[in-house]
């Protein structure tokens, strides 16, 4: 049994702790990660922009990379949308690459998606003492479908103090490129996503998508509004360290 | 005149709207309003998923088939003694218009609302044949009186607040009126009494025409489409070709549908249905009564796999009330008649200048509220992306743009040229990182570092620090439960079956 681990360019580059994070907490269930480092980028900011050729080039590394993988686990629920939702489109004229890229799909899983849904976990034994909201980043639970994993998961953290977001589901201007093409609406979107956040009063904002996190997590740290920002993985393995500890 | 501003470029246009903070408070308040009701009329029908379907299937049965149920509808409503007209372009629906109305020697016509009227520009068209044209939606008269376009397909005027509305009637009225809506709306009818007796020419829309009976049905909450289609003695419908449903069946699920996603109502105030002109034994109804099937770039979607199915919208505006970027810039700043959502993939595709329109496609995060508002299921953030896709391959993205996507491709065809991309960031970003974050307003960071904070590339990357953090995993290494092994290599096993067969 091959489980991969795809990191996704965001964490690979810029937020390495979100991907360890998510392999520690998954060896504490016997899975034993293994990552191909064929791996590149799932295409979503080419493809997003209209770039298919470029796109392609991405995703041929990809259907590659985790050719002889059983699972493929990523945490972010964008780029395994990107998978379902557009690897079809993309390859639709090539019987070949279309099965490939279907074949890809049918194994790559979300992390939360992977705990609650494939590994059958709701309780990863974590204790977290934290206000805490969360915030549905708009590909993984539109058009992928993961609602109520992460909720399912953070519900069983001992002493975490979970707040709704008020219009939670609103996207938070982040959409890629479109931060940069349209970067005076996706300010505007992005402060009022902030501002639901400071409505919280929540220590810490929880999701499931760097991009988003990091679109959100930077207009906070700008304004100088105290909230840390967490993958859902990271606090998960941090609440398990925490009850570890006490133990 | 705002709203329709050719001239002036996207940027702008969204520029001037974010700096309007009655137009963003107004259109906030009433998006919100709407979706609110919108949901919890969804969720008191229990099955809403199922109506979707089900208006999903009409429409596209429907617009398969558009040929045949449009001459059927053409045939019904010509058996009935109405007069059918086709018009391929915006062009020909203006001077099909302005035939008739020479022919009735027509001074004034009194409208209800209309898109589609808007589409081609009926109004101005009018009066500049000094042709008095009156608007009879509440909403609709008051950007007639400011000189402007709508800005929401069925809240034409969504981006005014009550004060700006009374000052706009007072100027009307010669005296001040309170900013009070039963006074104002109260105004806005006696006003209009008059104008419904004296016109010699009523102008409608359509919602949708019925194929089996060749019907027109109009959907209002204001009376007003009723007092425009019975009153004068002539009476001119604009329909898109696309409003047509086979049957009276398929009405019903649509008037469950349309009010709902629209206003979040079980029911729309008003359901007209008219079947022709007046009969003998009619109390009232028009003696003549015309309708012009308007084309305007919509044929040109049909055998398109990827816009098709933009053809199946109801107008209902639930994308737009959805719609988080709408919320903010409301409907001028999408530049031509229809906004939100829909109104950027309609604008670019309907449009024969593509390159004028190219940019709106732009205006979408792609986050899919869309998709999840409409009631017929119209995968707008899929069309949107198709839309980039062909101002690429069509050569209208900028230099710049092209370059950077070169070189991503570069980056990402092996893991190699990607790493050594990870090394070169590293070295540039240096001078620059502060605290792990860069901070600069230079260059492509300027867009997200106004109001944002840059993080900086890790100064290892995951791949990296991977063999060291493998080796360490080995030692905590949990035993696997058999559950969870039964589990891992049951639903691979599912997957195995599936590729066989
Ligand atoms: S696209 Fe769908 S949601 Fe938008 S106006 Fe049309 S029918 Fe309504």
């Amino acid at each position: 049994m091959k489980i991969s681990l795809f990191a996704t360019c965001l964490s690979d580059a810029f937020f390495p702790r979100v991907s360890e994070a998510m392999a520690r907490l998954l060896a504490r269930y016997g899975i034993r990660l293994t990552f191909p480092e064929g791996q590149t980028c799932c295409g979503q900011p080419a493809f997003n922009s209209g770039y298919w050729v470029e796109a392609k080039e991405a995703a041929r590394r990809l259907i590659d990379a985790f050719r002889d993988s059983d699972y493929v686990i990523a945490p972010s629920g964008s780029c395994i949308s990107m998978i379902h939702h557009h690897y079809p489109a993309l390859f639709r004229d090539d019987p070949a690459e279309l099965r490939m890229a279907r074949e890809l799909a049918e194994k790559s899983y979300e992390f939360s998606q992977f705990l609650v849904g494939v590994l059958g976990v709701s309780d990863v034994g974590a204790r977290f003492p934290h206000r805490v909201t969360y915030h549905p980043s708009c590909h993984g639970s539109r058009l992928l479908g993961v609602k109520d994993e992460p909720l399912t998961l953070l519900s069983h953290v001992r002493d975490l103090d979970f707040v709704p977001l008020p219009f939670a589901e609103d996207c938070c201007g982040f959409g890629g490129t479109f931060a940069v093409k349209m970067a005076d609406i996706s300010a505007a979107m992005v402060t009022e996503k902030a501002d639901h956040v400071r409505e919280t009063e929540a220590e810490v904002l929880v999701g499931l998508d760097m991009g988003c996190l990091m679109n959100i997590g930077g207009r906070m740290r700008h304004r100088g509004q105290a909230v840390r920002v967490m993958h859902l993985a990271e606090l998960l393995y941090e609440g398990v360290r925490m009850a570890d500890e006490r133990a | 005149m705002s709203g329709h501003n050719p001239t002036s470029t996207l940027a702008e246009r969204v520029r001037i709207a974010l700096n309007n903070d009655f137009l963003r408070n107004a259109v906030r308040f009433t998006t919100e309003r709407l979706r609110t009701n919108k949901q919890a009329a969804a969720e008191q029908i229990g099955n809403w998923e199922e109506w979707r379907e089900r208006g999903r299937q009409i429409r596209l049965h429907t617009i398969a088939h558009l040929d045949y149920y449009l001459a059927q509808f053409a045939e019904n409503l010509r058996r009935a003694g109405g007069y059918v007209h086709f018009a391929s372009t915006a062009e020909e629906a203006v001077a099909i218009t302005l035939q008739i109305m020479a022919a009735k020697q027509a001074k004034s016509v009194v409208k209800s609302k209309s898109m589609v009227s808007e589409e081609v520009h009926i109004n101005q068209a009018l009066e500049e044949q000094g042709i008095e044209t009156v608007e009879t939606d509440l909403g609709e008269y008051i950007i007639q009186l400011a000189g402007e376009t709508p800005s929401h397909i069925i809240i034409p005027a969504i981006h005014k607040n009550k004060a700006q509305v009374a000052e706009l009637f007072s100027e009307v009225a010669g005296e001040p009126l309170p900013a009070d809506t039963a006074v104002l709306a109260a105004f806005a009818r006696s006003k209009l009494r008059g104008k419904f007796l004296e016109a010699d020419i009523g102008m409608t829309g359509c919602n949708f025409a019925i194929a089996e009976s060749g019907s027109i049905v109009l959907f209002s909450n204001e009376g007003n489409a009723r007092m425009v289609s019975t009153v004068p003695r002539t009476q001119i419908t604009m329909m898109g070709m696309e409003r047509i449903l086979p049957s009276w069946e398929d009405l019903e699920v649509m008037a469950t549908l349309l009010p709902r996603s629209a206003t979040g109502q079980k029911l729309t105030v008003y359901m007209s249905a008219i079947n022709g002109p007046r009969r003998t034994a009619d109390g009232d109804g028009p003696d003549e009564l015309h309708v012009i099937i308007i084309d305007n770039g919509r044929s040109r979607q049909l055998g398109d796999p990827e816009f098709q199915e933009v053809l199946n919208c109801i107008r209902c505006g639930a994308c737009l009330n959805a719609c988080p970027v709408y919320r903010h810039i409301g409907g001028h700043a999408y530049g031509w008649v229809y906004s939100g959502p829909i109104g950027a993939v309609l604008t670019p595709v309907l449009n024969e200048e593509k390159e004028k329109w190219a940019e709106v496609a732009n205006a979408s995060t792609l986050c899919g509220a869309c998709y999840e508002a409409c009631p017929v299921k119209i995968p707008l953030h899929d069309m949107l992306v198709y839309i980039r896709r062909r101002n690429v391959e069509e050569g209208r993205t900028k230099r710049t743009e092209r370059l950077g996507m070169k070189t991503y491709k570069v980056a990402v065809s092996s893991h190699r040229f990607y790493q050594l991309a990870l090394k070169l960031g590293r070295i540039g970003q240096k001078p620059l990182v502060r605290d792990g974050q860069i901070p600069t307003r230079l260059g492509p960071l300027k867009g997200w570092n106004n109001v944002r904070t840059a993080p900086a590339l890790a100064e290892r990357s995951f791949r990296e620090s991977w063999q060291a953090l493998e080796r360490e995993l080995q030692q905590e290494m949990a035993e696997m439960s058999p559950q969870v092994k039964a589990r891992l290599e049951e639903l691979a096993g599912k997957r195995g079956d599936r590729h066989e067969q």
